[in-house]
């Protein structure tokens, strides 16, 4: 095991699968030579050559419909959107295309080879074109895989099952993580399977349920829970689409009451789906309302970040009024 | 109407068309010593404009300078300078009418100077203060002024291209003699939204000005793994509008080309693209290090095209102009900037109400009780939330 911060776990993903799979290319803005603009691609196109890691003009909907292409003729595409709040000129090419191929086409054809790659997320003074946090958008899509990891050992493991999925799948890293996220990485080769949360806490009195960057705040917020007596069981989802509705039902089952926390604006959000399922599955089980913290309902503000986001102090509130309620 | 003629000729064997087919010349009017060229057609400038572009290549090198070492200093977050591209920026903008509507990509600051933004507002975008027209919102340099007819920059790119295109058409239909213009990188120029817009200028007759910065680099990426056709010129003609590629260097030969281009959009309703051949001196952002992907000396033989230095030779040598002049304006903008910076960032930020304000017209109740919720919250942990939690 290797510390290392998670841009350097995504790079040696892509090294590993690079090198096991004589298909595989990475493209997109910036990838080649510069690395791109975080560096997750540094290297790459000096250890596999320009055919393999390059750059593309500067265009979403092209890269995406050239990635749609590739990977419908056998190739492993690996597609690197530089923000996602650049992701939406590739809309069209990625939720009528990238997600319909196999099932229009009757599995004659389908791009289950391709991996979107795009740092997503606030917390960087970035406002809001390059915050945003755009996975609900493509959950409403039947077609796609989302997975989002939380630190560096997660991103390795959970980007290597994501280009060797047999469906498309679209990868969200964490940005404001890249760097300050360090830890323990696994050598080699290893994935951590899609489809599956992970909890990585037991407690008793509440489930917290979060992904990506928002895991660092629910920790925090449920070590100061923990100070006052309540019991915290706090789960990664991992992946955002197909989710573990399994995992969370059970949990929710022993804790009775849940607490949903992400990124994006509140209305329209992955949390609502969430808390409609788990309503329907533990409706029994339930001592409390479902309870949400997440973004508000503007476009992400600059000067006011700090009041934007979910935070810890907010997270510590809701988990108390929901103990409480 | 359908199939409009083109005008073919007929052979008899495969002959195919390749970018050597189109022959582009560049207009050039101003030569390095800041003579111009013996049969060169000048534009419409008498001294008074002269001196107010060149007001205007000081103020934003000084700009630039200043603001680029205050995002060293961590006093603002980010900075994009326009060094280098000064002709280009300025000399467009100066053969425009005041009414004209502006819709910049992100590096134009100048054209909003040119305009009459103030250097306390530029400041008060970039400190993200109360004052700020964009109320905070945005990253530094994310300009927009309604009243100088220059639209809120947005960052993803070549959105402003297809809206340029839909400015110009409501001017047509309002009877207007105004036209729009649109800047753009050569990078932009690869975004969907390029085609779409140029191609509906063309087609709907859309009195709009595209301007293409080509700048050598969109990020790290330079023009060859950009486009493989004749620049960005070629797709002009390509959609059947009048073009014109120049020396993005020389201020006499952008703003030559820019007025006529103007006259031709208004006399037949009609866009016209701009292909101007610059630089990008500067880094792509303050967040970007050049000199992972170009080297020192492709750097230093462009410092020998400095737009601003050719411009300034030629105001001398028409008697317009000295060097003390020039050392007098740099050091009042330097000075002025200075003194605007040390105001703005002392100055509050916007006031926590905002924040759900613009989402739509009118808050909807939603938001409301997101905002009482949020300052229940600020009120109890005050220090948490430094920057709004006094001003609640």
């Amino acid at each position: 095991m290797a510390q290392m911060n998670m841009l350097h776990a995504i790079n040696e993903a892509l090294s590993i699968a690079m090198t096991a799979d004589e298909r595989m290319v990475i493209f997109g803005e910036d990838v080649g030579h510069f690395g791109g603009v975080f560096r997750a691609t540094s290297g790459l196109q000096e250890q596999f050559g320009r055919d393999r890691c390059f750059n593309t003009p500067l265009t979403e909907q092209g890269i995406a419909g050239f990635a749609n292409g590739l990977a419908s003729y056998g190739m492993t595409a690996v597609a690197e959107i530089q923000f996602a709040d650049y992701i939406f000129p590739a809309f069209d090419q990625i939720v009528n295309e990238t997600a319909k191929f196999r099932y229009r086409s009757g599995n004659q054809f389908d791009v289950g080879g391709l991996t979107f790659r795009t740092p997503y997320g606030g917390g960087i003074a970035g406002g809001h074109y390059h915050s945003q946090s755009p996975e609900a958008y493509f959950t409403q899509t039947p077609g796609l895989k989302v997975v989002i990891p939380r630190n560096p050992e997660q991103a390795k493991g959970l980007l290597l099952a994501s280009i060797r999925d047999p469906n498309p799948v679209i990868f969200f890293e964490p940005k404001r993580l890249y760097r300050a996220s360090v830890g323990e990485v696994p050598a080699g080769d290893y994935i951590i399977e899609l489809g599956k949360a992970q909890v990585i806490k037991q407690g008793s009195d509440i489930t917290v349920l979060a992904w990506g960057a928002q895991m660092e705040v629910v920790e925090k917020a449920c070590e100061r829970a923990e100070k006052e007596g309540i019991s915290c069981e706090i789960i990664d989802l991992r992946t955002i689409s197909p989710w573990d509705v399994e995992t969370i039902a059970k949990s929710v089952t022993k804790t009775g009451r849940l607490l949903i926390n992400h990124e994006a604006p509140l209305t329209g959000g992955f949390a609502g789906e969430i808390a409609a399922t788990i309503q329907q599955e533990c409706f029994l089980s339930l001592e409390s309302p479902i309870n949400r913290v997440c973004g508000l309902d503007t476009p992400y503000p600059l000067i006011h970040e700090k009041e934007y986001m979910p935070d810890e102090l907010k997270t510590f509130e809701a988990i108390k009024a929901t103990v409480a309620y | 109407m359908s199939n409009a003629p083109l005008t073919n000729e007929t052979v008899h064997r495969v002959s195919f068309l390749d970018k050597a087919s189109l022959h582009i010349p560049i207009l050039r009017i101003l030569q390095a010593d800041g003579t111009t060229y013996e049969n060169a057609v000048l534009p419409v400038i008498d001294k008074a404009l002269a001196d107010k572009i060149f007001d205007t290549c000081v103020f934003t090198r000084v700009l630039d300078e200043r603001m680029l070492g205050a995002q060293r200093q961590g006093r603002i977050s980010f900075y994009m300078t326009c060094t280098g591209e000064e002709a280009s920026i300025i000399g467009s903008t100066a053969a425009l009418d005041k009414d004209d509507v502006i819709l910049a990509q992100y590096r134009e600051h100048a054209s909003l100077r040119y305009r009459g933004f103030t250097t306390e507002q530029f400041m008060n975008q970039m400190f993200s203060n109360e004052k700020d027209l964009g109320k905070g919102r945005q990253m530094p340099i994310h300009y927009g002024s309604r009243e100088l007819n220059y639209q809120t920059i947005s960052s993803p790119l070549a959105t402003q291209i297809p809206q340029a295109t839909g400015v110009a058409y409501g001017m047509k239909l309002q009877g207007k003699r105004n036209v729009a213009i649109c800047y753009f990188g050569e990078g932009a120029a690869s975004e969907g939204d390029f085609h779409a817009g140029l191609n509906m200028a063309a087609v709907l007759k859309s009195p709009t000005i595209f301007f293409c910065r080509n700048n050598g680099y969109a990020i790290s990426t330079p023009t060859e793994e950009q486009y493989a056709g004749n620049g960005i010129a070629s797709r002009g003609v390509g959609y059947g509008m009048h073009t014109i590629r120049v020396d993005g260097n020389d201020m006499l030969a952008v703003l030559a080309a820019t007025q006529q281009a103007r006259a031709h959009a208004l006399e037949h309703n009609a866009p016209v693209l701009i292909e101007a051949m610059t630089y990008r001196l500067g880094a792509h952002s303050s967040s970007d290090d050049p000199s992972g992907y170009r080297s020192k000396e492709e750097e230093a033989k462009w410092q020998q095209h400095d737009p601003v230095k050719r411009f300034k030779l030629w105001m001398v040598n028409k008697d317009w102009l000295t060097e003390a002049d020039e050392a007098k304006l740099f050091e009042r903008y330097r000075e002025e900037v200075l003194a605007a910076v040390k105001v703005a960032e002392k100055l509050p930020i916007p006031k926590l109400d905002e924040i759900i304000e613009d989402v739509l017209d009118k808050p909807t109740p939603a938001l409301r009780k997101q905002l009482k919720e949020l300052k229940e919250h600020i009120s109890k942990y005050p220090k948490a939330y430094p920057k709004s939690a006094g001003r609640l």
